[in-house]
């Protein structure tokens, strides 16, 4: 218990927040690390996600990739990419020690999310829509722009948000193999046994993911198309996919 | 003096060659480690799937209750199901520090964090197998005379088994990889062998321990799978036939 009175002693110490080793600088670099992991992998992910929907091709890669993402530990990734000769545990910008590792592993565990929900929301717009927009005269690229891609925008973004947690979490693990971030504070608060430390920045990340998280669920709703005619669930069928990735 | 007496050995050493995991070749694939080291990679794959076990077994215990709260109470549903996922979206090396004022550095720490992950996608798993049960079947079974309880364990489990040991395979098999991050207070199965690895630059230990955490992820999926196809003989009965 006392433990928890000191870590709020630690938050409201104002010299805690400053400097190199500071919670903010550490804050900013792990958002930075977090948000450039997603561009990559969104990038990478729904180009190839939203082309083979669109084809309705490669359903044997939308299996695998999460099961392949979720069996891997992220720690063990990370420890791999820190080891190597390259990108190991070079400082890399603003992204800091091991930036360079910590951004590939980060956006390698995006992809499945990401692409695995894209995939299957382009591929489950009901075949009927299609059909009377390609009876309507509309060709293959019109169809996806106008009609797929907007009806899909909702699991797609739902994708976007499991990815977004999942690099979070990473991001914070990347500490232990000596990488960038907030987790730093807390590898520190433990291995010089000065929990209150570790605790105070455990609450920062877990209150970030928090607004991160129910940021991108506001955010979803918004580009629901559904939502702004009538209520009823109508429109394209409306399978949750739960492919996330713990880390 | 000294310098010499440093000489002797590694002369010795380079003469007799050295093993693939000593410092001076540091191989990430190295069979004399595997051979070598056995006894520290077994206790950490035991440590490992202890872990893994209690964890599992802790989030369907909760679980198992929750979603029968949850099913009979729809108002509660809500509730059961966003707290769930909230504890969800904490990063695992965020959650441990929270537990430790309560649990000390402990394996329950590890065991609790890792359930409550497990927890989440159970509940799910669970509500969405039971209220998959179709309402005749349930109808029927009323009008033959079940009680509530035998209703449970006899029609609606056994017809919801294909979705909650679905469920049971997403779990098993992230709990093992996130069990690796437990290392933070040392109760990290693997994960453990994994830093040593990285805080010593020993190639061998981490690729060996790297790829035993997704051996044993993939062999436990294979094991629930078994288990699933034995348990519901109804849905390869008739093929066989």
């Amino acid at each position: 218990m006392r433990n928890l009175g000191d870590a709020w002693d630690y938050l409201t110490t104002a010299a805690n927040w400053q400097g190199d080793e500071g919670i903010w600088h550490l804050l900013v670099q792990q958002l930075l690390l977090s948000f450039t992991a997603l561009a990559i992998a969104m990038v990478i992910g729904l180009t190839i996600a939203l082309w083979l929907g669109h084809l309705g091709r490669a359903e044997f890669l939308t299996v695998n990739l999460t099961n392949v993402g979720r069996a891997v530990p992220t720690f063990a990734l990370l420890a791999i990419l820190v080891s190597l000769d390259h990108p190991g545990t070079a400082e890399f910008g603003p992204y800091g020690r091991a930036g360079l590792a910590t951004l590939i592993a980060l956006a390698l565990f995006a992809l499945p999310p990401i692409y695995t929900n894209a995939y299957v929301a382009v591929r489950e717009v009901s075949a009927p829509i299609k059909e009377s927009a390609t009876g309507m005269g509309m060709t293959g690229s019109q169809r996806f722009w106008r009609v797929e891609l907007p009806l899909a925008l909702p699991l797609i973004v739902s994708g976007l948000r499991l990815a977004l947690v999942q690099v979070w979490a990473t991001a914070t693990i990347a500490a232990l193999v000596a990488g960038p971030g907030l987790g730093n504070l807390i590898t520190q608060g433990f291995y010089r046994t000065d929990y209150p430390k570790g605790i105070a920045a455990a609450f920062v990340v877990a209150v970030v993911a928090l607004i991160l998280e129910v940021g991108s669920a506001l955010l979803e709703r918004a580009v629901d198309p559904n939502r702004k005619g009538t209520a009823t669930r109508s429109g394209p069928t409306r399978r949750r996919v739960t492919s996330g990735v713990r880390a | 003096m000294t310098l010499l007496a440093g000489d002797g050995p590694l002369h010795v050493q380079l003469a007799i060659e050295p093993s693939c995991y000593s410092r001076l070749v540091n191989k990430w694939y190295c069979t004399d480690y595997l051979r070598d080291r056995h006894s520290d990679l077994t206790s950490a794959l035991v440590q490992h799937l202890q872990l893994t076990a209690w964890a599992l077994l802790l989030g369907v215990v909760i679980a198992f209750p929750l979603a029968l709260l949850a099913r009979r109470l729809p108002s509660l549903q809500g509730l059961i199901l966003g707290t769930s996922t909230m504890i969800y979206t904490i990063p695992s090396l965020a959650l441990f520090p929270f537990l430790v004022p309560f649990t000390g550095i402990s394996m329950e720490t590890v065991v609790i964090g890792l359930g409550l992950y497990a927890l989440t996608i159970l509940v799910r798993s669970m509500l969405a197998g039971l209220l998959g049960v179709p309402a005749e079947v349930r109808e029927s079974a009323i009008g033959l005379g079940y009680g509530r309880t035998r209703l449970l364990f006899r029609i609606e489990l056994p017809l919801a088994l294909p979705v909650i040991m679905a469920g049971l395979r997403v779990a098993t098999v992230s709990t093992v990889a996130l069990t690796t991050v437990g290392t933070l207070v040392s109760y990290g199965g693997l994960g453990n062998l994994i830093r040593d690895g990285v805080q010593n630059d020993f190639k061998a230990e981490i690729l060996a321990a790297s790829v035993l955490c997704v051996v044993l992820a993939v062999v436990l999926d294979a094991i629930i799978v078994g288990l699933q196809w034995l348990a519901t003989p109804w849905t390869h009965r008739r093929r066989a036939a």
